[in-house]
């Protein structure tokens, strides 16, 4: 057992050597598997960073809640009482006639024209604010549904169908990531598998040496699979820096962006998570790229 | 150990290499296989080697049938067998050490104990302490005895050699030759492919003559072997070792 895991760690070590013999083609090689990995990661960080930006933009979508014209301020505040027992509700503001009047008259500048007002025209309103895990298009129009239904509700005012035209299209980029990594698994498995085929090539008169002594496929094979095995990882880390350089150039653009729409969203590179299934995507394709290729090849070289 | 029951070996090419081979070849033998070019030894030895497969006829290798033997199972059926090139097939890259670890990393067998055989088997052919080296800083003779080291190293009952002395001259010959008998004196069967006249008047072993894929003369072993073992001279075996 133990010779056998020296054995096998001798390979790798000694793969990752013969690797190191060819630098330029092997960080060639490795270069457009990071690539080829490294669009599939930014497309998913941009699909992550979208969501967390629209789950930012949620909370401030407060949904306007207008009372009916003879509505008391008690009866105003009961309904607000209520709302906030609500567990999708975060907060309840009360904004009465009265406030509501003096504010406009603050802000907009038309101070004589209400003076001329002889009663208050304004009803009674709310500021519901939906909590954040309950932002979604649909939670809201559920939730905007039960406060229309309040006898004493005039109108709720909610703007659902930006959200709902942001998460189609986040639907959509998500399949189209889906697709074109499955694209680009076949070629990462495409490029390892071309690479291991030359290098079975090369190496024939070795292969069938190995064979004449005794070695089986599977022996004959190993080296091989390491040398996949460490384009994936090399790829994986190079896709890793990739997307580093891009959250990296993007950051102040897309906090400046941010900050015009007055939110404090920060664009966030990869997290532990996806950076280990970037690892085992890379590990996985560049063994399964050289297996394929190895298989294929070295049954067909035979000592003559 | 070797035994051919009316082998026939034809390529597809239609060519006849062997036809209606018998030989038998006991346990502790040591023989020469000559014949000129062409007459088939080569395709007898891969026949032994399972390069090639029987087309007709029934071949016994150290007690298996070479016909039961799958295509999975010729790497282990390999294993057991030690077989000596004429272009000796050392790897270019890799040290000597590494060559002859070869066949005992394929085996699986522990880094320690790979040191201690790869070691004596470096001794037995005259080579210690170049363990280091690579193959082409090495003359052809000393390759050559690489290439016996790496056969051997495993421990195989059975040795084959395919024109192990073509490339060398004559005293190189001897050398390889002496190294052979040694081998054969502690038990291991062995067949070599030869049409070095020298040689074959130098040691006097028993002979198999193939002329167009048939035995013309299949030699005793016996009485052959016998004087033969006077022949081997210590004093170069141990001149060897320098």
């Amino acid at each position: 057992m133990t010779a056998w895991i020296t054995r096998h760690l001798q390979t790798l070590i000694g793969a990752l050597g013969r690797l190191s013999q060819h630098k330029l083609a092997t960080f060639l090689t490795t270069l457009v598997i990071g690539i080829a990995l490294a669009l599939p990661a930014c497309l998913h960080l941009l699909i992550a960073n979208a969501q967390t930006a629209t789950g930012n933009w949620n909370r401030a979508v407060d949904m306007s809640v207008y009372f009916k014209m003879p509505t008391s301020v008690d009866e105003a505040t009961r309904v607000a009482e209520r709302l906030r027992q609500r567990r999708d509700v975060e907060q309840v503001d009360l904004v009465t006639a009265d406030d509501a009047l003096k504010e406009f008259r603050r802000e907009s500048g038309f101070g004589a024209a209400i003076d001329a007002l002889t009663g208050n025209p304004l009803p009674h309103a709310l500021v519901v604010r939906p909590k954040g895990e309950y932002a979604t298009a649909t939670h809201l129009e559920e939730l905007a549904g039960d406060i229309r239904g309040l006898p004493s509700v005039e109108l709720v005012q909610l703007d659902t169908a930006w959200v709902n035209r942001l998460q189609a299209i986040l639907e959509a980029v998500r399949r189209g990531i889906v697709l074109t990594a499955a694209f680009l698994a076949l070629g990462v498995m495409a490029i390892v598998g071309n690479t291991i085929r030359l290098d079975i090539q090369n190496r024939r008169a070795e292969i069938e040496v190995t064979k004449l002594v005794g070695g089986s496929n599977a022996f004959v094979r190993r080296p091989f699979l390491y040398s996949g095995v460490w384009y994936g990882i090399g790829g994986a880390l190079i896709a890793w820096l990739l997307t580093a350089v891009v959250v990296g150039v993007l950051r102040d653009p897309v906090s400046r962006i941010a900050g015009l729409y007055g939110s404090g969203f920060q664009i966030q590179g990869l997290a532990l998570k996806p950076t280990l299934i970037l690892l085992a995507a890379g590990i996985v394709l560049g063994w399964l790229g050289s297996y394929i290729a190895a298989s294929r090849h070295l049954r067909q070289i035979e000592p003559t | 150990m070797i035994r051919f029951d009316h082998v026939f070996k034809r390529y597809p090419n239609g060519r006849e290499a062997l036809s209606d081979l018998s030989l038998e070849l006991a346990a502790g033998e040591i023989a020469f296989l000559t014949g000129h070019s062409g007459a088939g030894k080569s395709s007898l030895l891969k026949l032994i080697a399972l390069i090639e497969r029987p087309t007709r006829g029934q071949l016994i290798v150290n007690g298996q049938n070479v016909a039961g033997v799958s295509r999975a199972k010729v790497p282990a059926f390999r294993r057991q067998i030690g077989i000596v090139f004429q272009d000796h097939k050392l790897l270019p890259d890799r040290t000597i050490f590494d060559n002859v670890a070869l066949p005992l990393i394929i085996a699986g067998v522990g880094t320690k104990e790979i040191g201690k055989r790869v070691r004596a088997a470096l001794d037995q052919v005259g080579l210690l302490g170049r363990e280091q080296s690579q193959p082409l800083e090495l003359s052809t003779g000393e390759q050559q005895r690489v290439g016996i080291a790496r056969a051997v190293v495993s421990k195989p009952a059975l040795l084959i050699a395919d024109e192990p002395t073509g490339n060398l001259d004559p005293d190189l010959s001897v050398e390889v030759m002496n190294i052979f008998r040694r081998f054969n004196e502690v038990g291991v069967t062995v067949l070599i492919a030869s049409h070095d006249v020298l040689l074959l008047e130098r040691f006097p072993v028993r002979r198999i003559l193939l002329e167009a894929g048939r035995i013309v003369e299949a030699g005793s072993g016996a009485t052959a072997a016998e004087p033969a073992l006077k022949l081997l001279d210590p004093s170069k075996l141990v001149g060897l070792e320098g």
